[in-house]
């Protein structure tokens, strides 16, 4: 069984690029491009030393002694909230600004929900003196404000998605509509595994450096490259994308998405897409969305706005589909207390998103012997007024 | 028989109207349709709406908004159109993004859209290669036209390419955006609509995206046998009601 993207551009049955013509020229140029750029030797150095000396990385994988001890298995925890911006979000980044130069682009624009990949993509954008143009829901800008603050002080325009439910499919398809009207000098960095090919597999690609370092790191602590289990929370789904990617092809790594039921999955406010979604087209890729009956794309609601997307990535709704990965579906209850454990057992304050994966050790046992990798996608700074709300502190 | 290939090979300039079904009300979609063909409109584009129309403009995204929240669906508009053909003689086509149709079963749709009398599909997001490998068959089957879309940024190879799997006419798109966005047309884009007319393609093209009056209809049609106008009619639609369809048409082409 092959886990990763065939040369059509589809993981199995989902993938593909469902687009409109006026998107095929840029699409197509990336999809010519992509591989190429990215095996250049000066593209590979360039990128490795951004990752090193403006990122942090590696970013550590660290034994959660108290964690383990509590739930009688052997955590380690992969440090994306280490990163430079606070998340792995960076790491994707780095990669397509190099990318967007490479193609001659010279002005750069994105969709963010939270705000996390529009700061990520305002600090490239500054490091590298392009144009930036971030697209958010109109609802978001209101529930996110620190994050604009940042993206307008990294030298970003923030611009309000107004259409739809405007949040972050809005905001995604106003991205979209931006590039349609500026197919020449624009790149648009997107900042999950969505959207048409070659997107998921790009941003995959990038990401994939979180898997890499797991092999090396895990062989210091352990004498082995491979863990048990590797655990990471999905939205759109490119932290998972990243952790899973050098195991995707070995079954003896047991892979385990978490979802986001938000107050239950059958409560009609949730975001776990795989139980919830069917098979359709979701910004021109064909994969598992939460849609009406009709075909109408619906809102997703988790407490965590990384997660809350309605669709997700087509390399994800193929794991499920094949069973290589088992998906959990974790509420924002479960989600806040697992993240405030953290807090209490090994003194890190989890971003909501990660908080949903650190949940699974309430949901499944693991043994004694059995090495957990969790990736803790990001740090919780930016959830602090969620976390207070939440806890009343 | 097809009304579209009939319709294309009149002797004049043809116009083509979009409109969004159930908007500006549910069940304005009938009179819309009549009173379109009754003055003088030669096609008819049925836009069934969908929650992200990622080609279209904030005029098309609004109405589509609204008609969803009217409570158009897939099955609603069917029902609307099942005796459409009674009253209505001029070429029905239906555009609309895939998801939809995919979610009703493609084969169902074209069934229906075969018994009710609509004539071709336009769907922006079904690529021209997904279409030729897997439902091409199908569209066949049932003698439904797709109408694919071409831009100022399409290869000639593709454009030579399209010409060959399409049946009825093409779309071109005026400029690179999204629907309503420009007005008046330059030097680029009458170049561009001149490239393609010396082509000699073996479909008709039909242009769309900016057109908006008078002026901008004789300007494309110079090059073309239609043009289709959208966003301009939802505005109106939204300003004036479906009673004054009559004076809207006539101040296109007078």
């Amino acid at each position: 069984m092959n886990y990763n993207i065939n040369e059509k551009g589809y993981y199995g049955e989902f993938g593909g690029a469902y687009i409109p013509e006026m998107l095929y020229p840029n699409v197509e140029e990336l999809r010519q491009n992509y591989l190429k750029v990215m095996a250049e030797p000066e593209f590979q150095k360039e990128f490795n030393q951004l990752l090193k000396d403006y990122v942090g990385r590696p970013s550590p994988l660290y034994f959660a002694k108290r964690l383990s001890k509590k739930y009688n298995t052997k955590v380690y925890l992969k440090r994306e909230d280490l990163n430079h911006t606070g998340a792995h979000k960076i790491n994707n980044t780095i990669g397509q600004i190099l990318m967007a130069k490479r193609l001659g682009k010279h002005r750069i624009i994105a969709e963010t929900g939270a705000g996390q990949h529009g700061v990520a993509t305002a600090t490239v954008c500054a490091l590298m003196g392009l144009e930036c143009i971030v697209y958010m829901g109109e609802i978001d800008i209101a529930r996110q404000a620190p994050n604009v603050a940042r993206m307008k002080m990294l030298g970003a325009t923030v611009v309000p998605a107004l259409s739809g439910s405007r949040t972050l499919k809005d905001a995604t398809n106003e991205a979209i509509r931006d590039w349609i009207n500026n197919p020449v000098d624009t790149h648009y960095i997107i900042g999950s595994v969505v959207g048409p090919h070659p997107y998921p597999d790009m941003v995959a690609r990038f990401q994939a450096v979180v898997s890499e370092e797991i092999q090396w790191q895990l062989q210091e602590h352990e004498g082995k490259t491979n863990p048990d289990y590797v655990v990471a929370c999905v939205g759109g789904g490119s932290n998972a994308a990243g952790a899973y990617y050098h195991f995707l092809e070995n079954t003896d790594v047991k892979l385990i998405a978490i979802e986001a039921a938000g107050l239950g999955v059958d409560s009609g406010e949730s975001a776990a897409t795989s139980v919830l979604g069917k098979e359709g087209i979701i910004h021109g890729s064909k994969t598992l969305l939460m849609q009406t009956n009709d075909g109408q794309i619906t809102e997703p609601y988790s407490i965590s706005a990384g997660l809350d997307y309605p669709g997700v990535g087509p390399m994800h709704a193929h794991l499920y589909k094949t069973g290589r990965a088992e998906f959990i579906a974790i509420t924002d209850d479960q989600a806040m207390n697992a993240g405030l454990e953290l807090c209490k057992l090994e003194g890190i304050i989890p971003a909501i998103e990660s908080s949903h994966a650190l949940a699974v050790f309430e949901q499944k046992k693991f043994q004694p012997e059995d090495v957990v990798v969790l990736s803790l996608s990001g740090r919780g700074d930016k959830d602090l007024q969620n976390y207070i709300d939440y806890f009343k502190f | 028989m097809n009304r579209i290939p009939t319709k294309l090979k009149e002797d004049k300039k043809l116009l083509s109207i979009y409109f969004t079904a159930g908007y500006p009300s549910l069940d304005d979609t009938t009179t819309i349709i009549q009173n379109l063909e009754k003055s003088g409109v030669d096609m008819i584009e049925i836009g069934l709406p969908f929650s992200d129309p990622l080609a279209d403009g904030p005029t098309i995204q609004a109405s589509s908004t609204q008609a969803l929240k009217n409570g158009m669906t897939t099955e609603v508009l069917f029902d609307q159109l099942k005796d459409i053909r009674k009253t209505v003689s001029i070429p029905l086509i239906i555009m609309g993004y895939f998801n939809p149709m995919l979610q009703y079963g493609v084969e169902d749709f074209c069934k229906k859209c075969q018994e009710i009398g609509i004539d071709g599909l336009i769907i922006p997001d079904l690529p021209v290669d997904v279409y030729h490998e897997q439902y091409k068959a199908i569209f066949e089957k049932y003698g439904i036209i797709n109408v694919f879309l071409i831009t100022p940024q399409t290869s000639m190879e593709r454009i030579h390419f399209i010409d060959s799997i399409s049946n009825g006419f093409i779309y071109m798109v005026s400029s690179a955006s999204v629907t309503g966005s420009s007005s008046g047309f330059g030097e680029e884009q009458t170049n561009y609509f001149k490239r393609i007319a010396d082509m000699q393609l073996n479909n008709p093209q039909v242009i769309g995206f900016g057109i908006s009056n008078n002026e901008t209809f004789i300007q494309a049609t110079a090059h073309a046998k239609g043009a289709i106008i959208g966003s301009a009619f939802i505005k109106h639609l939204t300003n004036k009601g479906v009673s004054q369809i009559d004076s809207f048409v006539k101040n296109i082409l007078n």
